[in-house]
């Protein structure tokens, strides 16, 4: 029995001496969860994320990824962590301008070598978000459907545990937001990922195992007094 | 690390103008600096080709410099010449392979005129063993015969059977109508093919010739009206040469140039000095090698202001690049691999200008040198870098690696200042 996905106990993190923007006493996603986790602009969403990926230090209290605690992680470890375990998928222009589709997919893979080494079938990954076609293409000729699988291929190559994606389909149009996320689901599955996603579009959320409200358990936005 | 030279690579390709730019300027000020060094190394050697295979240069006491000035290079004039007889003696001294006579004083539209002997065409040497050769006609065999250097005839248009008329004194452009030696005109017996050194420069006649014209003057002024002596009445037998102004020699052997120059120096019958070409020509760097420095300095900063624009132009595609540096570190790329990023994309455009700048100045070079050398009497080589030029392109290579460490450094500190929240 492997460690759960993500375990935080009486995380708080402030900017510098900005004001705390989460104070979580508890937060556990399981392995192979696929999670909705939404909450308005500015209740440190894209700060929690920042703290799973490792980008972030500075933190007090504990967070553990795939059974790691963050923390013990220094510099280089963590970027290497990151790079070999998590996905990332942002909102948008998520890809290198200056590399072909096929290049931006596998680049994780060759600045990791961890995760080179378990990197599958690129065709094989393509083929299954549907830009089979595109891998040789410069990435600014792509629709930003078409960016968002290109994305999604490069986070999920290599077999990510964590897929953290932060609010993929809010520049997609409703037809291809159900397409994607359908593609997502799918690999998911397949890679046997962890779905962590972030959105404010509660419409998206009955598809998900579970549905987490940032609010309710982040106390930092609670005691803000309400404007 | 091939990963990210692969990266910088293309990164650069992707911004083709601002890179291609870069590349030029620093390129541009790269080819000027190697193309100074060149100048610098061919003037050098121009001015060292100019004398070949001559191991002394004997004339009155004075300095150094302004014989070996006006014996080589017609710059200046000497103050005092030396006797025939003690020229007979140095000679016909046993170590002495041959010696080449002038004598100096007067001109023709601003060209000096040398009187010299056969010597002169058969011994002297310039740009290791090249010899004087004629373009037409040959040496002068009159008293009255002059054989021009390649400018002279080109800049005044002279050919074969021209009289010209010489001038007392050697004040530029046209002599004063005093001193003109007009009663006693000279044939064009000759023209020398172009050497690029100064010997196009000046005339050439014999030393009886130089007598010839002044035979009638006294104490340095033109004859009394009635004193004149006609050229009819001259003839080579009856010349005597009793001064000349300089020789240049060389020794049967090497060794014996020292002990030589030594006796001359010490000579008791007239005070007289040898040197020894190069030794003097050193002492000349010396003494314009602040202007050479100068020259330098300007060039510095010119590659200075290159490598600047490449920081500008690095520094500013930064905030553009802002969110290409959060997608490379959400993919696993940490700070170490981002400042290494930076610093190679510097690295190649420092690289790729030197390339170019190297490429230019074989081609500049190449195109220029035939006219610099017709135009200035100059001879660049085109030749790799000097090790001088070596050490510029290592500098400038490292310079701008290390320049990258500072857009480098401010894409760190974007990187950790923005997470992953990224500002588009």
């Amino acid at each position: 029995m492997s460690a759960p996905a993500v375990v935080l106990r009486d995380v708080r993190f402030r900017y510098r001496s900005g004001p705390e923007i989460l104070d979580i006493p508890e937060l556990t996603i399981a392995r192979g969860e696929r999670v909705f986790l939404f909450g308005p602009s500015g209740s440190g969403k894209t700060t929690l994320l920042g703290l799973l990926a490792g980008v972030l230090a500075g933190y007090t209290g504990s967070v553990e990824v795939l059974g790691q605690d963050m923390a013990k992680l220094r510099g280089s470890a963590r970027d290497a962590f990151r790079g070999t375990h998590i996905g990332y998928i942002f909102q948008q222009f998520n890809l290198i301008p200056y590399l072909t589709v096929r290049e931006n997919i596998t680049l994780p893979g060759r600045l990791q070598p961890a995760r080179g080494k378990q990197a599958g079938d690129v065709n094989a990954v393509a083929q299954r978000l549907g830009i089979a076609s595109l891998l040789e293409r410069g990435v600014t000729e792509l629709s930003v459907g078409q960016q968002q699988r290109v994305a999604a291929a490069r986070a999920l190559l290599g077999g990510p545990e964590l897929l953290i994606a932060d609010e993929p389909t809010s520049a997609l149009d409703f037809d291809h937001r159900e397409r994607f996320l359908e593609l997502l689901f799918e690999n998911c599955a397949l890679a046997n990922a962890t779905l962590l996603f972030v959105s404010h579009d509660r419409s998206l959320a009955g598809k998900f195992d579970r549905q987490l409200s940032l609010v309710d358990f982040n106390r930092a936005q609670r005691q803000e007094p309400a404007a | 690390m091939i990963v990210l030279l692969s990266l910088a690579w293309k990164s650069l390709r992707n911004r083709l103008l601002t890179t291609s730019l870069t590349v030029l300027s620093i390129g541009l000020s790269m080819a000027l600096l190697l193309g100074v060094e060149n100048v610098r190394v061919g003037a050098r050697e121009s001015f060292a080709n100019t004398i070949s295979q001559t191991d002394l240069i004997v004339g009155a006491r004075g300095g150094s410099l302004q014989l070996l000035l006006y014996s080589v290079f017609r710059i200046g004039q000497a103050t005092n010449n030396i006797s025939y007889e003690s020229y007979q003696h140095w000679k016909n001294h046993p170590a002495v392979a041959w010696t080449i006579p002038y004598s100096l004083g007067d001109s023709h539209r601003g060209f000096r005129v040398v009187g010299t002997t056969e010597d002169f065409y058969q011994h002297l040497r310039f740009r290791r063993d090249r010899r004087l050769e004629f373009a037409a006609g040959r040496s002068p065999q009159g008293v009255f015969d002059v054989v021009l250097g390649s400018d002279v005839a080109a800049a005044l248009n002279y050919k074969l059977g021209d009289k010209i008329v010489i001038s007392h004194g050697v004040a530029a452009g046209r002599g004063i109508a005093d001193n003109d030696h007009a009663d006693k005109p000279f044939t064009v017996s000759g023209i020398l093919k172009k050497t690029a050194t100064p010997v196009d420069r000046s005339l050439y006649i014999q030393l009886e010739g130089i007598s010839a014209v002044h035979i009638d003057w006294a104490d340095g002024a033109p004859p009394m009206p009635g004193e004149e002596v006609p050229a009819s009445k001259i003839a080579k037998e009856n010349m005597k040469v009793e001064q000349i102004t300089s020789f240049l020699l060389r020794c049967k052997t090497r060794i014996a140039t020292l002990q030589l120059q030594r006796e001359i120096n010490t000579y008791r019958e007239e005070a007289m000095q040898a040197i020894i070409p190069g030794v003097t020509l050193q002492e000349l760097w010396r003494t314009i090698g602040y202007a050479e420095d100068a020259l330098q300095v300007v060039t510095l900063f010119v590659i200075l202001v290159g490598l600047l624009g490449m920081l500008v132009s690095l520094y500013t595609s930064l905030n553009e690049r802002r969110r290409e540096m959060a997608i490379l570190r959400v993919i696993g790329a940490g700070p170490g691999k981002i400042i290494a990023l930076l610093v190679l994309e510097s690295g190649l455009l420092a690289l790729a200008g030197c390339l170019l700048g190297v490429v230019m100045i074989y081609g500049l070079s190449f195109i220029f040198q035939p006219i610099v050398e017709q135009q200035f009497g100059l001879y660049v080589p085109v030749q790799p870098p000097t090790p001088a030029g070596w050490l510029y392109l290592g500098a400038v290579l490292l310079a701008g690696i290390l320049i990258g460490f500072v857009p480098a450094w401010k894409a760190y500190r974007n990187t950790l200042a923005d997470g992953l929240s990224i500002r588009v």
